[in-house]
């Protein structure tokens, strides 16, 4: 694949990432349109994107990709890095949904935001969120990946902690930012078993290594496990997953940003970009398929007993990377499928999200959804714009979640073995959960009868957050359809996932019967959440007569209880006795050299009398003594 | 007469000198005694010079000649100094350098 060259791709970056700055350093005076300079900045990256995305279709597939050479970043001796953008059929997807979800995120906060006094700051966070997230599916090294990745640590940090003033909130910020720092350990394994075994850390020269072979299968597994590491920290997966939950503390259009156009997304294109190491390291690729596998029934297990709405969301997005993950897992058939997966994911996750807002946006920002119901008929659009995305993430033909997670089933399924057969089993089973927990979600808020606090006069919103929510959903509706008809993205993304061009042509079970056994699944799930929701009426708190199982799901499967018994608790007192050692042996050393030194001086200095007879005599013993040692040793 | 004569009275001397700095406080006494003791050294300084034949020895004495005669300069003035600010010439008096 020969790469052309582009003047423009830096705009992309520096648009956001400028006016993060301009909004930042501005102060006070830029309060009035800080809003404004923000939505800006975010749509005139779009429009960059979509002017690339013209140009590269205009040229033949296999010359699609560009780079555009910054500077010189490191140069020591022999060795150099350069900053150079990369931009190619994998990133251009990347590239259009952030800045395309981004800005419509942007234009959704400026309603949403409109009465906190802070909102010029969190336009200008949500510019860093932007630009860190296109640096990172720019940069044509890992190491100028791991810069993005960084600034996207530290974007979401700000953004999940936006209302620091609450102590929680802070912490659950602190939280993201800490279980993401595990995961960043990974990427520079990686990083430094890149450097190690190829001399290179560009994606290039590293995927020339690989196949000239300079490196042993182990190395390559444990540059996978180590890149898995990167991604599950980054994209939320097990058993890194416990900050996503609590990351709802940020308002609501972060989450959507987080979970749909970007952060989570990390972990996905971190894979996939890696596919040259994953081919050719099975154990990793295994590693891949079991947590994506693992993440997908957690996540979708904790979503059935959340009644907080952004929560069971949150679960949702989890249960949903996990599909992306195990997708990559597959091999070259699976990651096309994974981009598309994304992709629809970031329409209808972010239109739900949104949707979510709006709905705490009427109901004085309450998230509890057995205080909900009946709000179908006082929030129309909210309800069929919401609606459109749950029937697109369940899988619901002919919306957009149908056929990317369709897909998804049927490369499982074929993935050949008993593997296929426990794959395939497993993402029906998450398909039939997740049409039971997302259809509860639905009853609770939008149908049944009114829960509402005394307080809530819930009302539609205005027009600035319903626009975006349409036009998400507009999305959710039909890129599905786009993107599969005729195998348009796979054959798009195929020069660079899938440079063998591997066929599948096993396949376990035709596909229009794991597309019959899917409905089945998705069926089930709704009518067993219709006979437990839309029947009964909803009791106003969580009852607590429940079995043991529905307890710990709501405790989030433990996840929180298992990291503060196996590594908060062990970690605090190893954190304890350090201390202690190094208050009694360390400190105590120093000080003692210190203390012994000085009552030494305290003694000597008795010596100095100040008689000169008696410096004098000791002038004369010294004399004599050496002398004495001289004569002893000559004699 | 055996040169080895010349060097016991020199050693007599010097010792002479050595107590006599140590023993005695008056500050132009205990003076005199490192006087003593510089003479004491040139007088061996002398002897071996006739003893090995060579002239070293004499050139040597006559630098600490020089030498005496400059400390005599540095030490009287000193003297002279610490009299007139105490009226005492005792060397255990002025033992203000301690801590």
């Amino acid at each position: 694949m020969s790469l052309g060259t582009s003047d423009t791709l830096v705009y992309l970056i520096a648009i956001p990432l400028f006016s993060s700055a301009f909004l930042l350093l501005g102060g006070r005076a830029l309060d009035r349109v800080g809003h404004l300079i923000g939505t800006a900045a975010s749509a005139s990256s779009f429009v960059v994107a979509l002017i690339e995305l013209n140009k590269m279709l205009g040229r033949d597939a296999e010359s699609r990709g560009v780079t555009q050479h910054l500077f010189t970043w490191i140069n020591v001796g022999s060795f150099q890095i350069d900053a150079t953008l990369l931009l190619d059929q994998l990133s251009i997807c990347f590239v259009l949904l952030i800045t395309g979800v981004g800005t419509l995120i942007h234009i959704y906060s400026i309603s949403y935001m409109a009465h906190d006094i802070d909102r010029r700051r969190f336009f200008a966070f949500l510019n860093l969120f932007i630009a860190a997230m296109l640096l990172l599916v720019l940069g044509n090294s890992y190491l100028n990946l791991y810069v993005g990745w960084e600034g996207v640590g530290l974007a979401s940090y700000l953004l999940i902690g936006f209302w620091n003033q609450k102590p929680t909130y802070a912490t659950a910020a602190k939280k993201a930012f800490v279980a993401n720092r595990v995961g960043d350990v990974g990427l520079s394994l990686a990083v430094m078993i890149a450097f190690v075994q190829f001399g290179a850390v560009t994606f290039d020269g590293v995927a020339k290594g690989i196949e000239a072979g300079s490196a042993s299968s182990t190395a390559l597994n444990a540059m996978g496990a180590a890149i898995l590491l990167a991604a599950v920290g980054k994209s939320a997966q097990f058993p890194l997953q416990a900050w996503l939950g609590d990351a709802m503390a940020g308002p609501t259009p972060v989450s959507a940003l987080i979970h749909a156009a970007t952060m989570v997304t990390a972990g996905v294109y971190l894979i996939s970009r890696s596919n040259f190491v994953f081919d050719n390291a099975p154990t990793a690729q295994l590693l891949v398929v079991i947590v994506g596998a693992v993440t997908l029934l957690f996540g979708a297990v904790i979503g059935m007993a959340k009644d907080d709405i952004k929560k069971a969301l949150a679960a949702s997005t989890m249960s949903q990377i996990g599909y992306m993950i195990l997708a990559t897992g597959l091999g070259p058939a699976g990651y096309a499928f994974a981009m598309m997966h994304l992709l629809t994911h970031g329409f209808f996750k972010a239109g739900m999200f949104l949707g979510a807002g709006s709905v705490m946006h009427g109901m004085n920002d309450e998230v509890d959804m057995r205080k909900y119901g009946a709000l179908r008929k006082v929030m129309p659009i909210t309800f069929a714009t919401f609606g459109l995305g749950y029937l697109a993430i369940i899988g619901i033909p002919p919306f957009a979640g149908f056929y990317s997670k369709d897909k998804i089933i049927e490369t499982a399924f074929n993935a050949g073995g008993s593997k296929g057969i426990i794959l395939g089993c497993v993402t029906l089973l998450g398909a039939a959960i997740t049409a039971f927990y997302m259809t509860r979600v639905m009853l609770m808020t939008f149908f049944g009868t009114k829960r509402w606090d005394s307080a809530a006069h819930p009302h539609e919103s205005p027009w600035l957050m319903t626009v975006p929510m349409i036009l998400l959903s507009i999305g959710s509706i039909t890129t599905g359809f786009i993107f599969s008809n005729g195998d348009r993205l796979k054959n798009f993304l195929a020069p660079v996932v899938d440079k063998h061009h591997h066929e599948h042509e096993t396949e376990l079970l035709a596909p229009i019967v794991v597309t019959g056994l899917a409905m089945f699944a998705v069926a089930i799930g709704i009518s067993i959440a219709l006979a437990k929701y839309s029947r009964k009426t909803i009791p106003a708190s969580a009852p607590t007569d429940v079995t043991v199982w529905t307890k710990i799901a709501r405790r989030d499967l433990l996840q929180d209880d298992f990291n503060e018994t196996v590594f908060m608790r062990p970690g605090q007192s190893l954190t304890r006795v350090l201390a202690f050692l190094d208050k009694r042996v360390v400190d105590g050393a120093v000080s003692g050299v210190g203390a012994m030194t000085l009552r030494l001086a305290g003694d000597l200095r008795k010596t100095q009398t100040g008689y000169v007879r008696s410096y004098a005599l000791l002038i004369l013993l010294g004399t004599v003594a050496i002398l004495a040692a001289i004569l002893v040793v000559t004699v | 007469m055996n040169p080895m004569n010349y060097i016991y009275l020199s050693c007599i001397l010097f010792s002479l000198g050595a107590a006599g700095v140590l023993l005695r406080r008056n500050a132009i006494v205990v003076f005199m005694c490192i006087e003593l003791m510089l003479n004491a050294a040139n007088l061996a300084f002398v002897t071996f010079s006739r003893m090995n034949g060579t002239l070293d020895g004499q050139i040597v004495a006559f630098f600490t000649m020089v030498v005496a005669a400059c400390e005599v300069v540095v030490g009287l003035a000193i003297i002279v100094t610490i009299y007139r600010s105490r009226r005492s010439a005792s060397v255990d008096d002025a033992r203000l350098l301690r801590l």
